[in-house]
């Protein structure tokens, strides 16, 4: 089973705008991506429980990258942790990568079937790839 | 003496809920001023969400009570609101043990540690441990030194109702309310003050008990 994602977000449509993206950059291949988005009305938040459910259902025993936006989402990922069984928690990583190129890392790892360390460490990279690019070089300083 | 029992527990928690309502928009009229004035509402529809709860699945021990109001905050609240109230009633519910005033004490004292651990703040962040944490020493000191429950929830409410006061002039470090930097000076924090209405439900709530 490839490592499973779960995607966090205050917005539903922000999530499911995320998953879109990162589908498109996997045409053909599948890509077991769960949301846990909105609160308990569909209206913005995080809701813990609906997290954990993601996470449970993302995993198909290698485990679970999580990937959130900001704020509440990060103390509702980790209040998840706390619900779901033993067994699933010690095979969840709460990603401290940014939503949209953390995910997009993650999918395309994930979707080759590396282990979870390896998705985790794409999804980091996201950022630094950004980073790099806008820190030096050319179009840094207008050229 | 009466036990702090399921049944006190469950009256603490609808004193808090009753709290949390006649505040409702107090709360919120501190969230506007350093927050995203949604503090009221969500709290008003999570503790009433949690009494309903106790109400369709009553419970015979005051542990299960704490775990169904823990979640059911958890679902409901909303914000960073649902996951800290929520760790703080899971931690006191797994904490519990017993049904006396030391019990309680050390059941509090555990949420508060666990608010502390999932929100990596510290006293003076101008958050709710600022009315939690003096609450938990003056309980834990009124415990230890002999004194009933009552009194030293009495002592409890006081020093979180204090703690609430002192955020006043604190800047906020965590949270939303720290986007503001300098500029959150000047208000009450309104975790603060919710935490503070807490302790002053189980105060009222669990006078004459333990």
């Amino acid at each position: 089973m490839p490592v499973g994602l779960v995607v966090v977000s205050h917005s539903r449509a922000l999530a499911d705008a995320a998953v879109e993206l990162a589908r498109g950059v996997l045409p053909g291949r599948d890509l077991a991506v769960e949301v846990a988005a909105g609160d308990v009305d569909g209206g913005p938040g995080t809701d813990a429980t609906a997290i954990a459910a993601a996470v449970t259902a993302a995993d198909g025993g290698d485990g679970v990258v999580v990937l959130m936006d900001l704020g509440s989402a990060v103390l509702a990922a980790e209040t998840a942790l706390e619900l779901v069984g033993a067994d699933v928690r010690e095979r969840v990583v709460l990603s401290p990568a940014p939503l949209v190129e953390g995910l997009v890392g993650a999918a395309v790892v994930a979707a080759a079937g590396a282990a979870r360390a390896q998705v985790a460490a794409e999804a980091l990279r996201g950022l630094a790839a950004k980073q790099q690019h806008l820190s030096g070089g050319p179009a840094a300083d207008g050229g | 003496m009466s036990a702090v029992d399921a049944a006190a527990v469950a009256a603490w928690v609808r004193e808090f809920t009753r709290l949390v309502h006649e505040q409702r928009d107090e709360l919120t009229r501190l969230d506007a001023a350093i927050g995203d004035a949604d503090h009221g509402t969500n709290l008003d529809r999570g503790t009433a969400a949690a009494v309903a709860a106790l109400g369709a699945r009553p419970a015979d021990d005051a542990a299960a009570v704490l775990t169904t109001v823990a979640m059911t905050l958890i679902k409901t609240v909303g914000g960073a609101s649902g996951p800290l109230y929520g760790t703080f009633f899971l931690r006191a519910a797994g904490a519990l043990d017993g049904d006396d005033g030391r019990a309680v004490a050390a059941a509090v004292r555990a949420g508060y540690d666990g608010v502390v651990a999932r929100g990596r703040a510290e006293r003076g962040d101008k958050t709710m441990l600022d009315a939690l944490g003096p609450a938990c020493d003056a309980l834990d000191g009124a415990v230890a030194a002999g004194r009933s429950l009552e009194e030293a929830l009495g002592a409890a409410a006081e020093a979180a109702a204090a703690g609430r006061d002192a955020t006043a002039p604190l800047v906020a470090r965590k949270g939303r309310a720290s986007y503001l930097g300098e500029r959150s000076a000047g208000h009450v924090d309104p975790g603060a003050a919710s935490a503070a209405l807490l302790v002053q439900a189980a105060a009222t709530a669990l006078a004459g008990r333990g």
